[in-house]
């Protein structure tokens, strides 16, 4: 069956229309259920004493006096659950050589991080617990700590897991075509230094958990804030060894996630496991200071980075230097080789050359285990890439629009692959540029530019072209040996009412998941979407699928929906047909009714054909198929991941006396392919941008020589504001993908992936007139002053 | 993060709450608005084995100006001052501060009392204290004591106040005629605290100004008065002189936005935008 | 210590119109007292030290922190959440035009947000955007750039019959 979804007038049309969210009218009664928000009977709460010290051997635990709390039930220690929970190494077998050491849901003998999980306490109340936290005494021996990562190589440099030999996680080099001779070759070659500040994804819902323990049904049942159900059940089962059958995990409202809420964390295995020796509902929600500790950070690089440009500005070649530094261990079961594999994937990703040397270098650090968060690797990659691109242009002399055209993939190459060996179906950089110019209108900002710098004004306009990694196969995690789904399943079911509900492997977690599944449904079948009720977020219930990450969300779990509507439709007109002694073919499934095909006359409510299949079957032929459920399942197969692409702009006003960066405006022409709901996209981008220029200017985890966390708070960590951040305009070209009859890419990381260099080209633009530029992020006030010379440079 | 467990008890009066706090031992806190103790019981960051809840004393509510001079309450909070007409009238620079201190759902609860009590050498009103030669009225069981702002914060989060004293009014002499007052800082996002922030007030004269109070905040482990700057401008010194007294006048130190140099640097701009603010020629500009 | 001292206080108050007695530790912060005690769920505890502002409630007609208020003090107040908001429709055209706009995603920060929206818009019928985001300064969005919270408010001050001040 197709569809033609370019034309909006069709009949029952949902799919390219902005519709409101059906959970939105609970959430804004304050009516959503995040786990911290059920209770259960007998509940009890845990509350984590965490490691103070970066490095250090666990001696005694005092717990006798914590045991004496009022309300305290249970103390548990990494020995004590590591008799429940094994230990796992989070490795992938596709990323050679990477390896990591076992880690255990709560220490066992060394911590190596501060906030490292080392006691369980389990009261009654959670203050009760913290109550017996700071009643536990433990007695540590201080390590040596490995906090840089430039010098976590270096021989004299300790190691943080003796048993790997050195402090290498992962290295991988890229080389293609001549690298050398190439740059020889160039008229110019721009290089820089860039680094990227290490943050954290700060979701509002702080991690959550609540685990409960059926002894005779030996059954584990996990309410858990979670992108990732399926996988989570599949890892609970494994570590705690109950059949995977026997756990449930159900995934309700999720306050935010980015990345945060995909990965395996040890204190959450470790209430699992508390659970299941406790046979009794136990909670744990992360606290803030907690959540800075322990969620997971990510963006530790430093990047060396260079190109070459001929006589007319066409990039001859590219090489990267990736350094980052992950934590103590790789993170579990996606690790943390990751990230800078996808800066050697991505970096030059826009551009039409075929000469890259690229490597990363990825290393152990006792900080805060790194792992993926919104774009993985991408606001680096396009940072870089977008830095060089401007120092190309200015040594070219040519103008950043217009080296941008000189460069970009043409729109008519495709099928293309890049110097990094990425194979692009279909992405649109040119047309995406010039519909980002328009839309700013790009020669007149320059003009005003010019006339406020003769005032002493300093205003910078920053452009980045970007491509963004959506819909991944099983070529991303799968054939490295990780049970993560690339696939994901929709099940489809119409109810005796003529009301569907659609069971989905993927989830929601803000982003609208829910909505566009029943935009689909209700489309595919025929129905009014108020009368579609979508279901995720429980495995017990929903086919087996990935969840939400990697923008897979609307591509992959849309088009399985997609599909399974379909299949209903044929169901119910097979069905319709029988009853209305007519062909299958010449009736249609329209708003809720049977309908004429040619003349749009309707035929039958599907209450009537729900009332005669569910209660008079007896009145249809006998051997008709009268199944009102379908379910399909989809997966990519042509290309291991659905690339798009876009542009944005920066425009920025830059404070040289006080280095303070005020941002005017911004705007970003982005092709997620298909788009089913404008408004849903244009908000992702515009939440990701947010998100982006958070890691371009503010957000930053700051460490101690000494491994300790200095911005573990909210006061000290910023995150972006309203009152600081700007407008944002958000254009469109749509390319949809071949794969899929819907066509749909990702569209939920793309304002993260070009935010930072857009921004970071716009102050360096403005600061143009005074010779100088910034790579660091965050672009903190001290930062610009220093690069104008006016205060001397930090280490931070 | 829920505070460690606590005793309490509400004060009726002020007598009662000093009979309180007796009975509690100097360790007991006060609490206010609780704007920043709450936090900080949140937080387990003191040992606060009782609080005595001053929030209902009417004695301490309420503001009002007499004889030339605007007594403001303890209990007055952030937001109330911020839409006091008489504060708009009689002491402008509080009403231009309000604002930026902290956010509108803070600004509810805080209280001016609190903030002086508690003396953050990044908040606004101890700088405002001082900029406008305030005097801390505080009562103790035996009898009040009048504290002039410039001797009133000592140290980081440190005051002139003893145990068992309470600080029941701030007292401010009103604007005189042809004063000016204004306040800049500069935080990274609206409401954090300042990196670097100045009150002050001055009177034009002759293209200068005189009687100039400068009361940096953010800027050293108390609001400081600059003195060396204050005495070059009342002089009818150069800006840029006054600007290098400010290198002997301030000793901030590294924190996390902000070097001491950068402090330093920070604080020179400040003075020449807030000159430029008291100064009526530049002030349309 | 006497009496007077206690670590658990008895409180009555009106709780979104109900009234409501309850014994609760002195500890006890008014948000952990709506959610955990009332089952008052819709306002969350985000950073409970003061930031975030997900907790943001009513009480007395004036927005505050709950993290950051003790139960205690709330002794005799008139506290107001999104439940008991939403139950009499006070901020039903706000409500609604967050959800035309989408101005929520995960709706965890939601109920706060929309307790300063109401608060701006009870102030200040009229506001500018700048005035709005300046308001909304003290509650974090984490998903949405704020964007269309923005657009949300001012469509509601529109319809609510104010002409736009001029921005400033």
């Amino acid at each position: 069956m197709t569809l033609n979804l370019s034309d909006l007038d069709r009949p029952n049309s949902y799919i390219g229309r902005t519709v409101p969210r059906p959970n939105a009218a609970r959430l804004v009664e304050g009516r959503g259920q995040y786990v911290d928000d059920i209770v259960l009977p007998r509940m009890v709460h845990v509350a984590f004493y965490r490691s103070p010290y970066a490095h250090a051997r666990i001696g005694a635990i005092e717990t006798e006096a914590a045991a004496k709390v009022p309300g305290v039930l249970r103390i548990f220690t990494g020995a004590d659950v590591a008799a429940i929970c094994t230990p796992w190494v989070a490795v992938l077998a596709h990323l050679k050589g990477l390896k990591s050491a076992p880690q255990h849901a709560i220490a066992v003998e060394r911590a190596t991080w501060v906030g490292e999980p080392v006691v369980a306490v389990v009261a009654q109340t959670r203050a009760a617990a913290e109550d017996g936290v700071a009643a536990l005494s433990v007695r540590f021996e201080p390590l040596p700590v490995v906090a840089d990562m430039e010098t976590a190589l270096a021989p004299e440099t300790p190691l943080i897991h003796p048993e790997l030999g050195d402090n290498l996680v992962f290295h991988r080099l890229h080389e293609k075509g001549e690298v050398d001779a190439a740059f020889a070759s160039a008229a110019h070659v721009v290089e820089a230094t860039f680094h990227t500040g290490r943050h954290t994804g700060v979701c509002m819902e702080p991690r959550s958990i609540l685990a409960s323990y059926s002894r005779p049904e030996n059954q584990l049942t996990v309410h858990h804030s979670t992108q990732a159900p399926h996988m989570m059940q599949t890892i609970f089962a494994k570590h705690l060894d109950l059949p995977e059958g026997n756990v449930r995990v159900i995934c309700g409202d999720v306050g935010g996630s980015y990345g945060i809420k995909v990965h395996v964390y040890p204190d959450e295995m470790a209430v699992a496991a508390i659970a299941k020796a406790m046979a009794r509902p136990v909670k744990f929600v992360a606290d803030r200071l907690e959540s800075f500790a322990s969620d997971i950070h990510a963006r530790d690089h430093r990047i060396k980075g260079r190109m070459g440009v001929d006589g007319e500005g066409r990039i001859v070649a590219l090489e990267i230097d990736d350094l980052t530094g992950i934590g103590p261990y790789s993170v579990y079961p996606r690790t943390s080789a990751i990230e800078g594999n996808q800066v050697v994937n991505l970096c030059g990703g826009p551009y039409d050359f075929q000469t890259y040397r690229a490597q990363t270098t990825v290393v152990l650090q006792n900080k805060t285990p790194t792992c993926q968060y919104r774009a993985v690797g991408h606001p680096i990659a396009t940072a870089v890439t977008e830095g060089l691109v401007d120092l190309a242009a200015e040594a070219a002399g040519l103008d950043p629009a217009e080296i941008r055209r000189r460069n970009l993939v043409a729109d008519d190459a495709y099928p293309y692959t890049s110097a990094a060996n990425m194979r692009f179906e279909g992405l649109s950089h040119h047309a995406s540029l010039e519909k980002l110019l328009k839309l700013m209108d790009y020669d007149a900002l320059r003009a005003e530019q010019a006339t406020l710098r003769k005032q002493g004004i300093h205003r910078g306009i920053g452009l980045a072209s970007f491509i963004e990694l959506t819909n991944p196969s099983p070529f991303m995690y799968g054939i490295g040996g990780a049970r993560i789904s690339a696939q994901d399943g929709c099940t489809v079911r119409m109810d005796p009412d003529g009301s569907v509900v659609a069971l989905s492997g993927v989830t929601e977690q803000g982003q609208g998941t829910d909505t566009i599944l029943a935009q689909v449904v209700a489309e595919g079948v025929g129905v009014p979407i108020d009368r579609v009720r979508v279901i995720t977020g429980d495995t017990q219930v929903t086919p087996y699928g990935g969840g939400t990450w990697a923008s897979r969300g609307a591509g992959i779990g849309g088009e399985a929906a997609l599909q399974a509507g379909l299949a209903l439709r044929e169901s119910i007109l097979t069905i319709a047909a029988a009853m209305l002694q007519a062909e299958a073919g010449s009736l249609d499934v329209v708003a809720g009714e049977i309908v004429d095909k040619a003349t749009g006359q309707a035929r039958m409510p599907l209450a009537e054909l729900g009332r005669i299949v569910y209660f008079r079957g007896d009145t249809l032929p006998k051997g008709l198929p009268r199944e009102l459920v379908a379910t399909r399942h989809f997966i990519t197969s042509d290309y291991p991941f659905a690339f798009t692409n876009g542009a944005q702009a920066s425009l920025v006003e830059v404070d040289v006396e006080t280095g303070f960066v005020r941002l005017l405006k911004h705007w970003c022409v982005e092709d997620c392919g298909r788009i089913i709901n404008p408004q849903l996209v244009d908000e992702q981008i515009r939440g990701g941008i947010v998100q982006g220029i958070g890691g371009a200017l503010y957000e930053h985890c700051l460490y101690s020589e000494d491994g300790q966390l200095m911005t573990a708070n909210m006061a000290d960590y910023l995150v972006p504001m309203a009152a600081e951040m700007p407008d944002m305009v958000i254009g469109h070209v749509e390319t949809p993908t071949r794969e899929s009859l819907l066509g749909a890419k990702g569209a939920g990381e793309a304002g993260t992936a070009g935010a930072p260099a857009a921004i970071m080209n716009a102050i360096n633009d403005a600061l143009k007139p005074f010779s100088t530029r910034v790579a660091a992020m965050p672009f903190t006030p001290e930062r610009i002053l220093a690069a104008l010379g006016t205060v001397p440079a930090r280490r931070l | 993060m829920k505070p460690a467990p606590l005793a309490y008890a509400r004060a009726s009066d002020l007598g009662h709450a000093l009979a309180l706090w007796r009975e509690a031992g100097p360790d007991a806190r006060l609490i206010a608005g609780g704007q920043s103790l709450v936090a900080g019981l949140n937080l387990r960051l003191a040992d606060v084995p009782a609080l005595i809840d001053i929030s209902r004393i009417e004695s301490l509510c309420g503001l009002g100006c007499e004889g030339g001079t605007l007594r403001i309450g303890a209990l007055t909070t952030h937001a109330e001052i911020g839409r006091s007409e008489p504060v708009a009238r009689h002491a402008p620079l509080l009403t231009e501060a309000a604002p930026l201190i902290a956010h509108p759902a803070i600004r509810t609860r805080g209280t001016l009392g609190g903030s002086l009590a508690y003396a953050d050498p990044a908040a606004e009103w101890p700088a405002c204290m001082l900029a406008l030669d305030a005097v801390i009225v505080v009562q103790s069981e035996t009898g009040e004591r009048r504290i002039p702002a410039a001797d009133f914060f000592l140290g980081l989060f440190e005051t002139a106040l003893q145990p068992f004293e309470i600080l029941v009014a701030v007292e401010i002499p009103v604007i005189a005629a042809g004063r000016r007052q204004a306040i800049r800082e500069l935080a990274r996002r609206s409401g954090d605290y300042a990196m670097a922030g100045l009150a002050a007030a001055g009177t034009p004269s002759d293209g200068g100004l005189r009687d100039v109070t400068l009361a940096y905040f953010g800027l050293g482990s108390t609001a400081i008065l600059a003195a060396g700057a204050m005495r070059i401008l009342d002089q009818g010194g150069d800006l840029e002189d006054a600007c290098a007294a400010l290198d002997d006048d301030l000793d901030p130190a590294d924190d996390l936005q902000a070097s001491a140099t950068m402090k330093r640097h920070l604080a020179k701009v400040l003075l020449r935008r807030v000159v430029a603010a008291l100064s009526p020629v530049m002030s349309t500009a | 210590m006497t009496t007077a001292f206690s670590e658990s206080v008895g409180i009555a108050l009106r709780v979104n119109g109900e009234p409501v007695s309850a014994r609760v530790e002195a500890r006890r912060h008014l948000i952990d007292f709506l959610r955990l005690d009332l089952g008052l769920t819709g306002a969350h505890a985000g950073c409970e030290h003061g930031v975030c502002g997900a907790c943001t409630v009513q009480v007395d007609g004036l927005i505050v922190r709950g993290c950051l208020m003790l139960a205690v003090q709330a002794d005799g107040c008139d506290v107001w959440t999104i439940e008991g908001q939403s139950d009499t429709g006070a901020i039903r055209d706000l409500q609604d035009a967050f959800i035309a706009r989408n101005a929520l995603q995960c709706g965890f920060c939601t109920p706060g947000m929309l307790a300063a929206c109401a608060d701006l818009l009870a102030h200040d019928p009229a506001p500018s955007r700048a005035v709005i985001r300046e308001h909304i300064s003290g509650n974090y969005c984490r998903c949405t750039g704020y964007e269309a919270i923005v657009d949300a408010v001012e469509q509601v001050a529109a319809r609510r019959g104010a002409s736009p001040r001029a921005a400033e």
